[in-house]
C-alpha cells in the first residue's frame, strides 16, 4: 500500500504540472474557439452566461471551425505545414541515422564526447542559432560567397526567404531530437545479431538492411515524431527564414491572434492542427508502445 | 555399437584432416589470446574445446568462424586456406552462446535466412526449413517470435538455424550453457544424435567438462592460449600428459616424487609424503633421482579398514572428512605426513555394517596399473 501510494506522490507534480499548464490552458483555447468574437477585450463574447431571467443561456459559434473549410488559406497553410515538416523530418533522418550509427559504433571512451557535441548546440539560444542563419543563407551570405568562389554558381541563390530556407532551418534544429533517440536503439542492439547474419552468409550491406535497419525502428519512429510534430507548428524558423509566401500553420496562427485579433478563429485553427496530427499520431504511439510491453513482457519472465 | 568399427580418424597417419590449424596465434594488443595453436580436426568429429574462461577457446573458434583473423598462422578447411576469407564465405555456420536468434523474424524467418542468402528457389527453402525444424522436434512453432520461447525452444532454433545451410562444420560456443542442469543433460545426448543423423562435423567450445566427456569424439584441453593436451575423453581422464591435465578434468590425487629406481619392469618412486615407496605400472623408463608426479584418481583408491594383506601401494591414515554426494562418498583422508589423499567410494547399498566414520583409521591401496607418473 505505501509501495502504490509512494509511486501515486512522485507521479503527482507532473501531472499536476500537465494538467495544470496543458490540459487547462486548452480547455479555455477549446472553449475560445467555440465562442463569437467580439470588439472587446477579452476579443471574444463568453461561451455561456446567464440571463436577467436567470437561465442559462449557451452561445455557441461553430462557424469558426466552418469558415476553416471554407477558406482555402488554412487547408494550404495545412498542407503546406505538413510537407515542410516531412521533408525536414526525412532529411533529419537521412543525415541523422548516419551520425547515431556512427556514434553508436564509436569506441565506447569516445561516445559520451560525441553525443555531448549534439547537444552542444542546446548552450545557445534557439533563437540566435535561427537568427545566424539569416547571415548564411542571405543573397550576399556565406553559403553564396563559397559557392561562388567555388564555381558552382555564377550568380548568388536566393535561399532565403524560401521554403528551402525554412528545411534548412528546421533540419538544422530538430537534428539533435532526431540523433538521440537513434542512437539509443543503436547502441542497446546485440552486435552478435550481425555476426550471425554474417554466418549465415550475408553481407555486410545487407545485414543492415535485413537486421539493423528494422531493429532500429522503434528509434527511427521515436526520432521522427519528435521532429515532424513540432516541426509542423513552428513558428519562429518560417518567420525568420521564411518569405512572405511562405505559408505555415504556426504563421497563420499568429497572424489570427495578434493581426486580426480573432482569438475564436485562432483557436479553432489551434484545436484543428490537434486533432489532425496529434491526435492520430498518439494512438499510433499509444498501440506501438502498448505492442512493445507485450513483447517485453513475454521475455522478461 | 560394439560391433561397429570405431571411429577414429586420428589414429589413421593417411587420413585427411578436415579442419586444420598451423601455428595461430592470436594477440590483442598486448595480450595474446591464442598462442601457436596447432590442431586437426576430421570430418565427423564431435571435437570440444575444453578450458577455464579466458583460455583462448573461444578466440580459436571466433577465427574458425571469420569473425577474428589470425595474428600469425593459417586455417584450412577442405584443404583449402580459408584465414582471409569473410565469415559470409565460410562453409561453417555458428550457434552462439546467447543464440543470436533474429527477433523481429518468426522462428521460420530465423531459419530460412542463410538458406535465402543463397538464393535458393522458394520451394526447396520452405521444405528444407521445415526439415530442419522437424529435426530439433520445432515444427509447430514455426510462426512464434523468439521472445515467445522457453530457454531451450530458443537453443533448438538456434541449432535448427546453423544447421539448415548444411555446413561441413557446425560451431558451438558454449551450447548448453544457458539451460538447467536437467534439460542440459538431455540435450546433451540428443545433440550427439542430431550429429550422428546429419554427419555435420561439430567444434564446440565448453567449460563444462562433463559437457566435454559425454559428448565429444575429442577434447582438446587448452590453458592459457596453448593446447595442454587432444585426446579421447578416456585419454584425457586416464592418461593425462601433464599436471594441468590431470588436475583440471576430474579430481586427482597428485604426489611429489622422485624415480628411485626400477623393479619387475615397474616404476618405484620415492615419495617423502608417503611411508612407502610407490610402484607403477606402464611407466617409460626414468633415470633414478628424476621429479615426478604420481596422480592416482580417488575411484581407484580402495579403502578398508584393515591392513591389505598384499599390495604395492597402500598407505594408512585418518578419515578427516566426508563428502556423502548419494551415490558415492568422498573419503578424505589424513596421512601422517599430513597429506591427504581423496577416496571415493560407491554406495552400493542403503546401510553398510561397516560404515566408515571421522577419525576412523583406514587403509588405502591402489594397484600399480592404475597410478600415473607425470613429468611435465
Amino acid at each position: 500500500m505505501t509501495g502504490r501510494f509512494g509511486r501515486f506522490l512522485v507521479g503527482l507534480p507532473p501531472y499536476a504540472w500537465l494538467a495544470l499548464f496543458f490540459l487547462v490552458p486548452f480547455l479555455i483555447v477549446l472553449k475560445i474557439s467555440l465562442s463569437e468574437p467580439s470588439a472587446g477585450a477579452p476579443p471574444y463574447l463568453p461561451l455561456w452566461e446567464w440571463d436577467e431571467a436567470g437561465n442559462l443561456a449557451f452561445h455557441f459559434n461553430p462557424a469558426n471551425y466552418g469558415m476553416l473549410f471554407g477558406d482555402d488559406l488554412y487547408l494550404s497553410a495545412y498542407l503546406n505545414s505538413i510537407r515542410i515538416a516531412g521533408i525536414s523530418t526525412l532529411a533529419c533522418l537521412a543525415l541523422g541515422y548516419p551520425a547515431a550509427y556512427a556514434i553508436a559504433r564509436a569506441p565506447l571512451a569516445w561516445r559520451q564526447s560525441l553525443l555531448l557535441l549534439v547537444a552542444l548546440p542546446f548552450w545557445t539560444s534557439f533563437l540566435i542559432r535561427v537568427y545566424a542563419w539569416i547571415g548564411i543563407l542571405k543573397t550576399e551570405g556565406m553559403l553564396n560567397a563559397v559557392l561562388l568562389w567555388a564555381g558552382v554558381i555564377s550568380e548568388p541563390l536566393q535561399i532565403l526567404q524560401t521554403d528551402l530556407a525554412v528545411i534548412i532551418g528546421m533540419t538544422y534544429s530538430y537534428l539533435p531530437f532526431m540523433v538521440l533517440p537513434l542512437y539509443a536503439t543503436l547502441e542497446k542492439m546485440d552486435l552478435t545479431l550481425l555476426e550471425a547474419a554474417a554466418d549465415l552468409g550475408c553481407r555486410p550491406f545487407k545485414a543492415f538492411l535485413a537486421v539493423t535497419l528494422p531493429l532500429s525502428m522503434p528509434g527511427v519512429i521515436a526520432g521522427s515524431l519528435l521532429v515532424f510534430i513540432p516541426a509542423v507548428g513552428e513558428y519562429v524558423i518560417p518567420d525568420l527564414l521564411g518569405g512572405p509566401d511562405t505559408l505555415m500553420i504556426g504563421k497563420v496562427l499568429w497572424a489570427e491572434f495578434f493581426d486580426n485579433r480573432d482569438w475564436p478563429v485562432a483557436s479553432a485553427v489551434a484545436i484543428a492542427m490537434l486533432v489532425l496530427l496529434v491526435a492520430p499520431i498518439m494512438i499510433i504511439q499509444n498501440a506501438r508502445t502498448k505492442a512493445e510491453e507485450k513483447a517485453e513482457g513475454r521475455t522478461g519472465r | 555399437m560394439a560391433s561397429q568399427p570405431a571411429f577414429a580418424p586420428w589414429t589413421d597417419p593417411q587420413a585427411k584432416p578436415l579442419i586444420r590449424f598451423e601455428a595461430v596465434s592470436k594477440r590483442f594488443g598486448d595480450f595474446t589470446a591464442v598462442d601457436r595453436v596447432s590442431l586437426s580436426i576430421h570430418k565427423g568429429e564431435i571435437f570440444s574445446l575444453l578450458g577455464a574462461s579466458g583460455c583462448g577457446k573461444t578466440t580459436l573458434l571466433r577465427m574458425l568462424a571469420g569473425f577474428e583473423t589470425p595474428s600469425e598462422g593459417r586455417i584450412f578447411i577442405d584443404g583449402i586456406d580459408i584465414t582471409n576469407v569473410p565469415p559470409y564465405e565460410r562453409p561453417v555456420n555458428m550457434m552462439f552462446q546467447s543464440y543470436a536468434l533474429f527477433p523481429h523474424m518468426t522462428v521460420e524467418g530465423n531459419i530460412a535466412f542463410g538458406l535465402k542468402q543463397d538464393r535458393l528457389p522458394k520451394d526447396v527453402i520452405a521444405e528444407r526449413t521445415r526439415a530442419v525444424l522437424d529435426l530439433v522436434q520445432m515444427g509447430k512453432f514455426a510462426n512464434r517470435k523468439p521472445h515467445q520461447l522457453s530457454g531451450g525452444q530458443r537453443q533448438r532454433v538456434a541449432l535448427a538455424r546453423a544447421l539448415a545451410k548444411e555446413p561441413k562444420v557446425l560451431l558451438l560456443d558454449e551450447p548448453l550453457g544457458a539451460l538447467d542442469k536437467k534439460l542440459r543433460e538431455a540435450t546433451q545426448l540428443e545433440l550427439v544424435n542430431i550429429q550422428d543423423r546429419v554427419g555435420v562435423t561439430f567444434v564446440m567450445v565448453t567449460h563444462d567438462q562433463e559437457e566435454a566427456m559425454t559428448m565429444s569424439s575429442r577434447i582438446g584441453v587448452m590453458n592459457a592460449g596453448g593446447i595442454q593436451q587432444v585426446g579421447t575423453p578416456i585419454d584425457i581422464y586416464e592418461y593425462p600428459e601433464s599436471r594441468f591435465v590431470a588436475d583440471f578434468i576430474g579430481a586427482a590425487n597428485m604426489f611429489e616424487a622422485r624415480v628411485a629406481g626400477d623393479r619387475d619392469g615397474r616404476l618405484v618412486v620415492h615419495c617423502p609424503e608417503l611411508a612407502h615407496d610407490l610402484t607403477i605400472d606402464h611407466a617409460a623408463p626414468l633415470a633414478a633421482g628424476t621429479p615426478v608426479t604420481v596422480m592416482v584418481r580417488p575411484e581407484k583408491v580402495a579403502i578398508t579398514r584393515d591392513m591389505p594383506a598384499e599390495g604395492l601401494n597402500w598407505a594408512e591414515g585418518v578419515v578427516s572428512d566426508i563428502a556423502y554426494l548419494g551415490d558415492v562418498s568422498i573419503f578424505h583422508v589424513r596421512l601422517a605426513s599430513g597429506h591427504k589423499i581423496e577416496a571415493l567410494q560407491t554406495n552400493r547399498r542403503h546401510t553398510d555394517e561397516q560404515k566408515l566414520t571421522w577419525d576412523d583409521k583406514v587403509y588405502l591401496g591402489w594397484h600399480p596399473a592404475n597410478a600415473l607418473v607425470l613429468t611435465k
